[in-house]
């Protein structure tokens, strides 16, 4: 799969629903999906952004997601995890058209993970008719019968507070999410730039969520409690064609503090770091890219690839120095498109717990 | 490893002495499997047709939702049901003309396209786009594409727009046009309208149907077997058992031929094993010997059953379109899995085939016991057990009979009848042939007669294949002649109108209805229609005859109720199909329920009509009545009665008023000479395997006598001695040849007027669900007759001609060599 | 060489058994010619079947070298006879298929002891060089018992067996045979039995020993 290859974080939304339709073909297609924009709007520095209005779609740009992952505990203290994902892709540029001339194409992928299991499912439906979707306001997201919507004193500041739901035949989750501070601008001011030749998107996110409600495996239902984040991306052209995936992490630090890391690896073996920290009044600052290093300590083989399920995070400047471990290392999401998923603990200069994504393995 | 080829070269060097053997054997091993391969073949290949069809986005076999009343529905209950959790996935289907054809148009979505649903089409990322964006892309077979005489990216017009560019996707059925749902609601001008869901497998927790749907759709249930390979299996099962009686005949060959070679062998046998083989090894050889040419007859075989497939496959194809509708590839494709199975029965043929032989051999004591044969002894006992045999298995068949209710039964009551014959021939030759040596008088009669009866072990295989092919032949050309003439009385009957005239709309129809009053040379204008329903979970046609004379006077029924006609006005009473009685076991003087829009329509039963060549069940009501019941009924069918001479001049007329061509309006004998056309293509495969079966038994004649010659020279050689001349003694051969096989031929035609009464009055009820009545035709029996001679003749020409051309020398010989 | 002890053999027939071999004693040394003689149904062709391994004795013991052949199953007779015996029989028993040179290499072929100048010294020897393309039916008597005798020979037995070798043959063709056969035992070394009835032939063999009723007389 690593032929899968050049993806900025996530951007693989548009390349998974090519290949559910595709199989072989993917990956030709995808490299597509890397390098041409005509005709999409372009992602610039400076944009102003306007709340409820931007957490609806922007049927202008390629790709976009709304992505909600949740580090939960059961009374006994079991840690779980959770994530809910809708993925937006425009098949061409040009204004939404009715019915099923619509180009918008969506997928949803919904997962849950414990120490012992490891359970996903995904879905995909062609906009226009109703299948899938996003509005605001009233914030509204869906695909089939998974849902995500604001509750009745929604406020679109916090994102807060939400109701998400999502069952398939092994698993399912109901979650009600709450906020009490404002969301964050990614990047520089909702600007994240992916590469030196102008890939770019815009990116923000709601890191303080807490979570509480229910999941259920195998017909067992366990009652949960945790923290939650929300990334939310779009762009048309968010990868440079030499990039061949990433490892991205998001981490709830003690003391309400954030950090959003993610490594973009590169074909000739170089790596770029990206990220943000996120202070406890929601202030985000730029990581430098130099000086700073994610490493990874231990692999695991899943599915028959090799995955570095284990990190040292290294941000010198910021005093922090940890060593991160997977709940779960089998955390592999086996959907059209297959990349992990799932919840970590991390020890060390600071202890906590996140979420780590790694794609292009 | 070089003892066993040593071994080996020494059994082949037999053969190579008997090239005719080996012909003889190679011959009956490639025509068992050629014929078994071909309709294997053709089997196969429609099958996968059926597969086709069957897996074409939500053919039978996937579950589907539809509407209670099987019309369109809002797409809007597809995204209710997607939001409710049901893995459903939209289809719209249509019909589109192009060029004046028919075809069946499919839209579907790819996105939510279930991915069990067989050979959904594999749309790319840039494909998936050209697919759903108008103006889309329209996948088609390629064997479609063919039809259509078109290419890739050509943009055929139907339904008054151009349809999306053309692109070949294999594995789609021939005759579908698939497109995005999209565009086939923009085609079918059907917007937001939606014909059925597919369900896919997916497991995940789902409302109930009637808490989103309410009573608006119900679900179907997939079939493991299609609607295709149901009404299809009679045709099948046919040609299987055909294919199974030329293998069967060719293995007879195989047998005589090895019989022969391996008691000619069995010196060399003992030699070998004197010279120090072991059993063990030298029985191995003998097997490796006979798979090894297994392998190259079942080699050959297959070449030809692949010819003989694909000089049949166009009639097959015909009759299972003209049949059942049923679409099947003209071009042969075919699995890996048939030219194993090819091999397999081959080897498996020669080894039955060899079976005797094979054991005989591997009993074999090293020492020969040098006693001589008492011929005579050992043929009665041999006659004696085949004749109880053959007793048991007609005891077989009468039980079936009595008890069999299945077209499998029917079939096995054919394979007893003609098994028990085969095994009694040789009695009743030994009868026949005895009488005759009663009745003679001269010396040279009574050894003629004395002689065939010696002759009769030998020749007795080749026998049974002729008797077999003979009475296969005279049964089925029994059938197919009294089916013909069935059918043709009953199509003058049922095409009682003069001319035929199908209307593009029920408003075309009534305007051409007002034309034809004011024409005065329409004597009558009888409206027809045919509404779709079903009875006992079978889909039946209900069909509306107008109350005229044309129909009372001629419609053909096979029994009625006094007046059925009469009663027929008010509405309450309905005619039934041959078929549908007897499937469902309805006889006159039954009511049934027929379900209708308006609820259901009972009815009583007052006649039975023949409906042949009609998979489906059908009655038939007053056309008015049907209007009544069955308000959606198009009515665009008009029948119109017409002087003779006016025929002509109308339809010319009518074309040119109403743009109407010739599949719209056509005459009597057009539709006559159409339905005779179907008829005839439909059993054109049943008389080609007739014919293969006839020539392999006439090749199991040819190398019997061959074989046989040979070693009749010890019989022969003395009569040349006490005077009579080789001429002589050949036309005596020949005589004796053909008394034998006219003998065979006089048996087999009864045998066969027996198996035909079995197709008939068994195979054809189970496997069509009519019954024809029995007719004897005595030409068809005296030309068959003198087939059976002819071919007799030429078999027996080639060794008796060598005989007569014989050099003295090699007679003499005989005297020599003899111990 | 050929050691045969207290040999005993009963054959049913018609209900009863009848004892053919009531206790053979016989012996032939390395490069000794034996003429086994006596009159018919003496059982003078089942003793040469048994040693030959074509059938089992009821009792006592048939030792050729060192080989125990009353210990032998079916398949260990037939290797016996690949190896170590050599048969020649009344009908000649060519194989009718094989042309002459086939079928004189044949049993050496399968035996694996194939000596290409033994086999041309026989063909020189048995006057077979211009015959060797024909068929066995192609062929007199004689000529066909000389390539059946060459056929036993080619691969070198420890023992020749021969049942009436020369009985379809006139005098004169059987002494010619006869007289190849000897030179051939001789020239190999090899033992020789010949079972004939004909006094004359067996005078000529180093040694006659009669059988009578069953035992050696």
């Amino acid at each position: 799969m690593s032929a899968s290859g050049t993806i900025t974080r996530r951007a693989f939304a548009g390349g998974a629903l090519a290949l559910a339709l595709t199989g072989k073909t993917f990956a030709q297609g995808f490299a597509g999906l890397g390098e041409h924009a005509e005709g999409f709007a372009a992602v610039t520095p400076g944009k102003p952004f306007i709340f409820p209005v931007d957490h609806g779609p922007h049927p202008e740009f390629r790709i976009e997601w709304w992505y909600v992952t949740a580090n939960l505990s059961d009374a006994g203290g079991a840690a779980y995890g959770a994530q809910w994902t809708l993925f937006r892709q425009a098949m061409k540029p040009g204004g939404p058209s009715e019915g099923w001339a619509n180009q918008q194409v969506w997928m949803g992928h919904a997962a849950v993970t414990s120490a012992t299991t490891h359970r996903f499912s995904e879905t995909f439906a062609r906009g226009g008719v109703g299948q899938a979707g996003v509005e605001a306001p009233p914030f509204r997201a869906w695909i089939d019968a998974w849902e995500m919507q604001g509750l009745n004193d929604f406020d679109a500041q916090r994102v807060a507070p939400l109701e998400l739901k999502a069952s398939a035949a092994d698993f399912s989750t109901a979650l009600r999410l709450d906020a009490d501070r404002a969301l964050v601008l990614q990047g520089d001011h909702g600007y994240s730039r992916k590469s030196d030749r102008g890939q770019a998107s815009y990116y923000y996110s709601q890191p303080f969520y807490k979570a509480s409600g229910r999941i259920v495996i195998d017909d067992r239902p366990v009652d949960v409690t945790g923290v939650a984040w929300m990334d939310r991306e779009w762009s048309s052209q968010p990868l440079a064609a030499d990039q061949t995936g990433w490892d991205w992490f998001s981490l709830h630090l003690p003391g309400d503090e954030k950090l959003m890391l993610y490594r973009l690896r590169q074909k000739d073996g170089r790596e770029n770091l990206f990220g943000n920290w996120i202070t406890p009044d929601g202030r985000s600052a730029e990581i430098a890219a130099s000086g700073n290093s994610i490493t990874p300590t231990a692999t695991a083989e899943i599915d028959g690839r090799k995955l570095p399920t284990s990190w040292r995070v290294a941000l010198p400047a910021r005093g922090l120095a940890i060593e991160t471990t997977p709940v779960n290392p089998k955390a592999w999401m086996g959907t059209s498109f297959p990349y992990w998923e799932g919840p970590i603990r991390f020890t060390g200069s600071h202890a906590g717990i996140g979420y780590l994504e790694m794609t292009g393995y | 490893m070089r003892r066993p080829l040593w071994i080996l070269a020494v059994l082949l060097s037999h053969w190579r002495r008997h090239p005719m053997q080996l012909a003889t054997l190679l011959i009956g091993l490639i025509s068992a499997t050629a014929l078994w391969s071909g309709v294997q073949a053709l089997n196969q290949q429609a099958r996968i047709a059926y597969d086709r069809a069957a897996a074409t986005f939500g053919g039978s076999r996937t579950a589907m939702l539809v509407s209670k009343d099987s019309t369109t529905f809002p797409q809007q209950l597809f995204v209710d049901l997607r939001r409710a959790g049901w893995p459903v996935s939209p289809m719209l289907e249509g019909r589109v003309q192009i060029d004046g054809r028919s075809f069946r148009l499919l839209g579907v979505e790819p996105v939510t396209l279930p991915s069990e649903v067989g050979n959904a089409p594999a749309v790319g990322r840039g494909s998936l786009q050209a697919f759903v964006t108008p103006p889309g892309e329209m996948l088609v077979a390629g064997e479609t594409l063919r039809d259509l005489g078109l290419k890739e990216g050509d943009r055929p017009q139907a339904n008054g727009t151009s349809l999306p560019p053309l692109r070949v996707q294999a594995e789609l059925a021939p005759g579908a046009l698939v497109v995005d749902i999209g565009i086939a609601q923009d085609i079918l001008k059907m917007p937001g309208q939606v014909a059925r869901l597919l369900v896919g497998k997916s497991k995940a927790p789902h409302a109930t149907l009637e808490s989103v749907a309410g009573d608006k759709l119900r679900l179907v249930e997939p079939s493991a077997e299609s609607d295709l390979e149901r009404l299809t299996d009679s045709f099948h099962l046919n040609l299987t058992a055909f294919g199974l009686l030329s293998f069967f005949v060719g293995l007879f060959i195989v047998n005589s031929a090895i019989g022969l070679a391996f008691e000619q062998r069995l010196p060399m046998l003992r030699t070998l094993r004197a010279c120090g083989v072991s059993a063990r090894l030298l029985n191995t050889v003998l097997v490796i010997e006979l798979v090894s040419l297994a392998l190259v007859a079942g080699l050959i075989g297959l070449v030809c059953g692949y010819v003989i497939a694909a000089a049949l496959l166009p009639d097959v194809a015909a009759s299972l379109r003209g049949l059942y509708g049923a679409q099947i590839p003209g071009q042969l494709s075919l699995k890996p899995v048939w030219w194993f199975a090819g091999i397999a029965i081959s080897i498996l043929g020669a080894l039955a085939a060899a079976a005797a032989s094979l054991a005989k051999a591997i009993r074999m004591p090293v020492l020969a016991t040098a006693q001589p044969q008492a011929w005579q002894q050992a043929q009665r006992r041999w006659l004696m057990f085949q004749s109880a045999a053959a007793l048991a298995v007609f005891a077989v068949a009468a039980v079936l009979i009595q008890f069999g209710d299945s077209l499998i039964a029917g079939f096995a009551v054919l394979a007893a009848l003609m098994l028990g014959a085969a095994l009694i021939l040789p009695m009743v030759l030994q009868i026949a042939l005895a009488l005759g040596q009663r009745s003679a008088r001269a010396p040279v009669g009574i050894w003629f007669w004395a002689d065939s009866r010696q002759q009769l072990s030998g020749l007795s295989l080749a026998l049974m294949a002729l008797l077999l092919a003979l009475a296969v032949n005279v049964g089925v050309g029994t059938m197919v002649e009294s089916f013909s003439r069935t059918f043709l009385v009953w199509l003058d009957g049922r095409l009682a109108a003069d001319v035929y005239i199908s209307a593009a709309s029920d408003a075309q129809a009534k305007q051409i209805k007002a034309w034809l009053h004011d024409r005065p040379e329409v004597e009558a204008i009888l409206p027809g229609g045919r509404a779709d329903t079903q009875l006992g979970g079978a889909p039946i046609e209900v069909l509306g005859l107008p109350d005229h004379a044309t129909y009372r006077d001629n419609w053909p029924l096979l029994e009625s109720t006094a007046n059925a006609w009469v009663r027929l006005r008010p509405g309450d009473t309905c005619l039934v199909s041959e078929q549908l009685s007897r499937r469902m076991k309805l006889a006159i003087g039954d009511h049934i329920e027929v379900p209708a829009p308006g609820g259901n329509w009972p009815l009583e039963i007052v006649g039975i009509y023949a409906d042949y060549g009609n998979p489906k069940g059908q009655i038939a009501v007053n056309f008015a009545a049907l209007t009544r019941r069955f308000p959606q009924t198009p009515q665009t069918r008009l029948g119109l009665r017409v002087a003779p001479d006016e025929i002509a001049p109308l339809i010319t007329a009518l074309q040119a008023k109403f743009g109407l061509d010739d599949r719209n309006v056509a005459d009597q004998a057009t539709m006559k000479r159409e339905s005779k056309r179907v008829f005839n293509r439909t059993f054109s495969v049943t008389a080609a395997l007739n014919a293969f079966t006839l020539g392999v038994a006439g090749i199991a004649l040819l190398t019997s006598l061959l074989t046989l010659a040979n070693s009749r020279l010890p019989q022969l050689a003395p009569l040349w001695a006490i005077g009579l001349t080789r001429r002589r003694l050949a036309a005596l051969e020949l005589l004796k040849t053909m008394a034998v096989a006219l003998i065979t031929a006089l048996f087999a035609l009864p045998l066969g007027l027996l198996v035909a009464w079995c197709l008939l009055a068994i195979v054809n009820v189970k496997a069509f669900g009519w019954r024809l009545p029995f007719h004897v035709f005595p030409l068809q029996l005296i030309e068959l007759l003198a087939v059976a001679m002819a071919a007799a003749l030429c078999a027996a020409a080639l060794p008796v001609a060598r005989l007569a051309r014989m050099q003295p020398a090699t007679l003499i010989r005989t005297f020599v060599n003899e111990r | 060489m050929l050691r045969v002890t207290g040999l005993t053999k009963s054959y049913r027939s018609a209900g009863e058994d009848v004892a053919v071999l009531r206790g053979v004693d016989l012996t032939v040394a390395t490069g000794e010619s034996v003429a086994l003689t006596g009159e018919s149904g003496s059982g003078k062709s089942t003793l040469l079947h048994l040693i030959a391994g074509l059938d089992a004795a009821d009792g006592g013991e048939i030792a050729l070298a060192d080989i125990n052949v009353s210990g032998l199953n079916d398949a260990g007779r037939a290797e016996l006879r690949r190896d170590r015996l050599g048969l020649v029989f009344q009908q000649f028993n060519l194989i009718p298929s094989l042309s002459v040179a086939d079928n004189l290499v044949f049993q050496s072929r399968i035996a694996g002891r194939h000596d290409a100048a033994w086999h041309d010294e026989l063909v020189e020897r048995l006057g077979l060089k211009n015959l060797l393309r024909r068929y066995p039916e192609q062929l007199s008597g004689g000529q066909q018992q000389r390539v059946a005798i060459g056929r036993a020979l080619a691969p070198k037995p420890l023992l020749l067996l021969a049942d009436e070798p020369t009985g379809n043959l006139d005098e004169d063709t059987a002494d010619e045979v006869l007289h190849l056969a000897r030179d051939l035992v001789a020239r190999t070394g090899c033992g020789f039995l010949m079972v004939t009835h004909s006094a004359r032939l067996a005078a000529t063999l180093d040694r006659q020993v009669n059988l009578h009723a069953g035992v050696i007389a």
